[in-house]
């Protein structure tokens, strides 16, 4: 039984770094219909900065957490918009398939070229700790002890997601966003002004990416490489896709249930670990492709 | 018009190709010979390929310094030529054909990773020009041929020593083993460490992989199964980066068992990376940086002086590579690729890992030692012998 | 000019013949060493597997981005065949070719029938999940492979006798391409391209559109494992990461760069692409770098890619056809 909880509690704190990231994916594909492959590498720059700014930001602010998570989803954002705005824009109105064909050449150009020695560079990073780890002992004979780097990953992560479905639901550009990816040409006709709504997507899902880097960062204390961010992209897009892609609650729902399915699997067998996500997605788009909280739109002619 | 200008482009491109790699001796003149070198420069691996780039060079410009070699009467020195295989076999097989067709080497230092070797070994072999691969532990790697050797210890070898001492000195009877099963490296110390401390009475109470370290970053779920087993001794037979790694998060969720490793674990970032998690650690290797012999100091000198940084494992065991082939290049004072061969089997050559002796299938016999990590410093603590 | 219009056919296989004598010729010679007939046949070898990707890409409109997947298949296929279940040798040619040609094609039908798996139930889909799928497909194919012991696993698969040669890769690059280049301008061929042009219209006109999209996903499934087997017979040595995504996106930048809608564009595509990383060794470093940056570009500056909708003459469009494309 602890061994059962504890597995859980690994899931749900691989889940809580997805979700991060699966939101950016279902936002951007919402607004503009566009698997935005950069994505994970958004994620990839956040964790970068917050190596880079953890320092800069201790000897300003005396503690590094709180105003490196910041500058990074600040810096991310900018990213994203940029991004956005170079690439995606003037290809707005061609081809579905060129705009994903560039979204995978902008992240294998930032991939690449992150990983000049120049720029980020192929070595080995140490994360700087930002936090004092302690280990938590749950008291009671299961035997369960949880890093406190798990409640704060969860905890940054929901507190996220509270501040994204205010943002969606409760504000006046929330509304534009939902409009907007419900009907982008009724919404332009309804005197919304399309592009600031499709940036403010962007800005959004690259700022929550920016956390998760962070995130990760703390976690795992290492960065490998700034390939890092291609398989944790791989996946949490796999659980937006799960959770039904364009659906924001959907995407959480579908991180958290590959975070657990992850632990548990990789605790049978590794490479059962690595492939229960394909797996997954197999199965979700054979049963119901239109994932879990989504909903099936037939094509109009 | 647009179709000609097309063809004729691919088919300039395919020309200046060669006019482009012109290298300074096309045939080797008397003067100065070209060395290859395959080693993954970019791609996946390619913190080790630099380094292992870096202890080629340095052997090489030792060389050159020392007067080189005498061939013919001819004072000759040499040309040191790197390619990048980015990791993948067919451009190691590209990058080996332009050494041998366009820059005529004596011999490569190659290939870093077990899998590129095994497709350059085949061209090499049938060229007859010898290999010798620092780094490579496929055995096969050293079957395709008897121009091919290695600098390196098998798998076989690192693990058996150390389920040894972990028996015999250690006294601890039970073990755990979290290994890579993506990369043949780990997973042969692994399978051999398990054997050889089960036949010696040990038993192995968790035997966990994960998937490719390059994209593995949690590895709680296996440590979770490890701990829940309760061993006396954590084996990591994986790179220095994954370990840090692992023991962190073993050390966090209350797994203090004593653990060790191989030769992937000589490079200062495991103390970096890993911080207190490492100590006391323990892992099997080359060489040690507290060998008093002239010969291993001057090369940590020498190195962290040309290089702004300490040598890792690999370092050391491309720079002995080097060493040994142009010392067999000295000795047979030829350039053919089967005198140097035949110096090579037949070498006495001395460098940091010690002495070197080959077997019948070119693999090298030498002494292992073991490291303890100790205030965050490498420390010494014993050699095994073969 | 007029009289070689005339007889296209005819002039083509001519200057194919001379090409491929004026390459031997200069082989023996020694001006084209080793080196470069290496890098000829992977040039053949890519643009094999990039026309492949073209009939999916290119020409059905979808987005398939698993090409190494079936890639592996067929590699592994034949390399066991050769290797370890009929022991064939170049030694011995009169009995190694023939089973040579027999691995070639078991490996491709096995790659075709994985193709056929992964399109049937995913081609139905709107095309960007198929992006995602094929890439699964890939990934969980080359976990397949590494966990099986047999296959080599992790170890790989090496001591494959060397089949591949000049002539084989000539050969092959040349049936190939004719094999495809007829498949597209027949009638199936140009149902498939008005699936690509408008789904619903093709549909609504009779095309069974998933039928159609499922026989070119396996048709070019087929054709990437066959490279595959020559692939692995030129390298000696196979390993699951030989057929890393990474792999697939490089042929997806062939192609898209070439012209995506040409075949002719994906033979440039593959070609140029190939022999610029011999070009620019010095700058490996960078060559990740500035290949996506080139793909981006044409993608905002000529979506089309290089070659367009044009071809080149030897690809010998049919009388009837040639109004929607000239060269």
């Amino acid at each position: 039984m602890g061994q059962f909880l504890q597995q859980l509690i690994n899931g749900i704190q691989i889940g809580s770094i997805y979700a991060l990231i699966a939101l950016g994916y279902t936002i951007v594909y919402g607004i503009v219909g566009l698997i935005n492959f950069a994505h994970a590498d958004i994620f990839m720059v956040g964790a970068y900065m917050g190596f880079f700014l953890a320092p800069v930001m201790a000897k300003i602010f005396g503690g590094a957490f709180i105003p490196t998570i910041i500058a990074a989803m600040f810096i991310t954002g900018v990213f994203g918009f940029v991004m956005e705005k170079l690439a995606y824009r003037p290809l707005r109105y061609k081809s579905r398939l060129s705009a994903l064909i560039t979204a995978l050449g902008v992240s294998l150009f930032l991939e690449n070229f992150c990983a000049l020695p120049f720029v980020f560079g192929p070595q080995f990073r140490k994360f700087p700790d930002l936090i004092v780890t302690k280990q938590i002992v749950i008291p009671g004979n299961l035997g369960l002890s949880i890093p406190n780097v798990v409640l704060l990953d969860v905890g940054v992560s929901i507190f996220l997601m509270v501040l994204l479905f205010w943002f969606v639901n409760r504000t006046l550009m929330g509304k534009q966003m939902r409009a907007v990816s419900s009907d982008k040409s009724a919404a332009s006709l309804m005197g919304i002004n399309i592009d600031i709504v499709i940036s403010t997507a962007f800005i959004v899902g690259a700022a929550l990416a920016g956390a998760g880097g962070i995130l990760y960062g703390t976690t795992y204390g290492m960065l490998a490489a700034p390939y890092l961010g291609i398989w944790p992209g791989m996946k949490a897009f796999i659980a937006a896709v799960l959770g039904g892609i364009g659906n924001i609650p959907g995407a959480v729902l579908g991180a958290y249930i590959m975070g657990i399915s992850e632990a548990f699997a990789t605790s049978v067998d590794s490479n059962l670990g690595f492939g229960i996500a394909f797996a997954i997605l197999i199965v979700i788009l054979l049963a119901r492709p239109s994932g879990l909280l989504g909903k099936f739109i037939p094509e109009k002619v | 018009m647009r179709r000609l200008f097309a063809i004729i482009l691919v088919c300039a491109l395919i020309v200046s190709v060669g006019v482009g790699c012109k290298k300074a001796a096309v045939t080797p003149t008397d003067q100065v010979v070209n060395l290859g070198s395959i080693f993954g420069m970019t791609g996946a691996s390619s913190s080790f390929g630099i380094a292992e780039d870096k202890g080629a060079r340095m052997a090489v410009d030792e060389f050159n310094a020392a007067g080189g070699a005498t061939i013919g009467g001819v004072k000759t020195t040499i040309n040191y030529i790197n390619e990048d295989d980015t990791g993948l076999p067919e451009v190691g097989a590209s990058a080996v054909h332009k050494l041998i067709d366009q820059d005529k080497v004596i011999g490569i230092i190659g290939a870093q990773t077990s899998m590129v070797s095994l497709a350059i070994a085949p061209v090499l072999q049938s060229a007859g020009i010898p290999m010798i691969s620092p780094s490579s532990t496929n055995e096969k790697v050293t079957l395709v041929g008897d121009y091919i050797f290695r600098s390196c210890f098998l798998d076989a070898f690192q693990g058996r020593v150390m389920a040894n001492y972990v028996w015999n000195t250690l006294k601890l009877k039970t073990a755990a083993v979290l290994y890579d099963n993506a990369n043949d490296y780990n997973m042969g110390i692994a399978q051999i460490f398990k054997t050889s401390f089960e036949a010696l009475g040990g038993k192995v109470v968790a035997y966990e992989a994960y998937t490719n370290e390059a994209t593995t970053v949690d590895y709680k779920p296996q440590l979770t199964k490890i701990k829940a087993a309760n061993p006396e001794f954590l084996y990591l037979p994986n790179y220095y980066n994954g370990v840090a790694l692992q023991l962190k998060q073993a050390r966090q969720m209350g797994l203090n068992a004593p653990a060790g490793g191989g030769d992937a674990w000589d490079s200062p970032d495991l103390v970096t990376i890993g911080g207190a998690a490492v100590e006391g650690a323990i892992f099997t290797n080359n060489f040690s940086k507290d060998d008093p012999s002239p010969l291993v100091q001057n090369f940590i000198k020498s190195y962290t002086t040309k290089f702004g940084e300490a040598p890792a494992g690999v370092s050391s065991l491309a720079y002995d590579a080097t060493g040994l082939l142009l010392d067999a290049f000295k000795t047979c004072g030829s350039i053919k690729g089967s005198d140097i061969r035949d110096a090579m089997k037949n070498t006495t050559f001395s460098g940091i890992g010690g002495a070197y002796k080959f077997d019948e299938n070119r693999n090298p016999v030498k002494s292992a030692v073991i490291i303890k990590i100790v205030n965050g410093q490498q420390t010494y603590v014993t050699t095994v012998n073969p | 000019m007029t009289f070689l219009r005339a007889h296209r056919t005819a002039a083509t296989v001519i200057v194919l013949v001379l090409v491929y004598a004026v390459i031997k010729v200069l082989n023996l010679v020694g001006i084209l060493n080793a080196y470069y007939i290496q890098l000829l046949m992977l040039v053949g070898i890519n643009i094999v597997m990039t026309v492949s990707l073209g009939m999916v890409n290119g020409f059905t409109g979808q987005f398939s981005i698993g090409s190494a997947g079936f890639m592996a298949v067929g590699a592994y296929t034949s390399a066991m065949i050769t290797t370890v279940w009929l022991h064939a040798s170049t030694a011995n040619p009169w009995v190694g070719y023939p089973i040579f040609i027999v691995a070639l094609l078991a490996g491709g039908l096995l790659a075709a029938a994985a193709g056929y798996l992964v399109g049937a139930p995913s081609l139905r889909l709107k095309g960007d999940y198929l992006a995602i799928v094929t890439l699964s497909a890939s990934e969980l194919i080359r976990t397949v492979i590494r966990v099986t012991n047999f296959l080599g696993g992790p170890r790989g698969l090496g001591g494959i006798p060397k089949f591949t040669n000049l002539e084989v890769v000539f050969v092959f690059a040349t049936v190939s391409v004719v094999l495809m280049r007829n498949y597209l301008f027949s009638s199936h061929g140009r149902s498939m391209k008005a699936v690509r042009d408008s789904e619903i219209a093709a549909e609504a006109t009779g095309v069974n559109t998933t039928k159609q999209k499922v026989f070119v996903f396996v048709f070019s499934a087929f054709f990437s494992g066959v490279s595959g087997g020559v692939f692995a017979h030129l390298l000696q040595f196979i390993h699951p990461d030989n057929f890393t995504f990474a792999k697939s996106l490089e042929y997806l930048i062939y192609l898209y760069v070439g012209g995506s809608a040409s075949i002719s564009g994906a033979m440039v595509g593959a070609a140029i692409f190939t022999v610029l990383p011999e070009l620019l060794r010095s700058l490996q470093t960078w060559r990740m770098v500035i290949y996506p940056l080139i793909l981006i570009l044409v993608m905002i500056f000529r979506t089309e890619g290089v070659m367009g909708l044009k071809e080149f003459g030897f690809i010998l469009i049919p009388q009837r056809q040639r109004k929607e494309v000239s060269a």
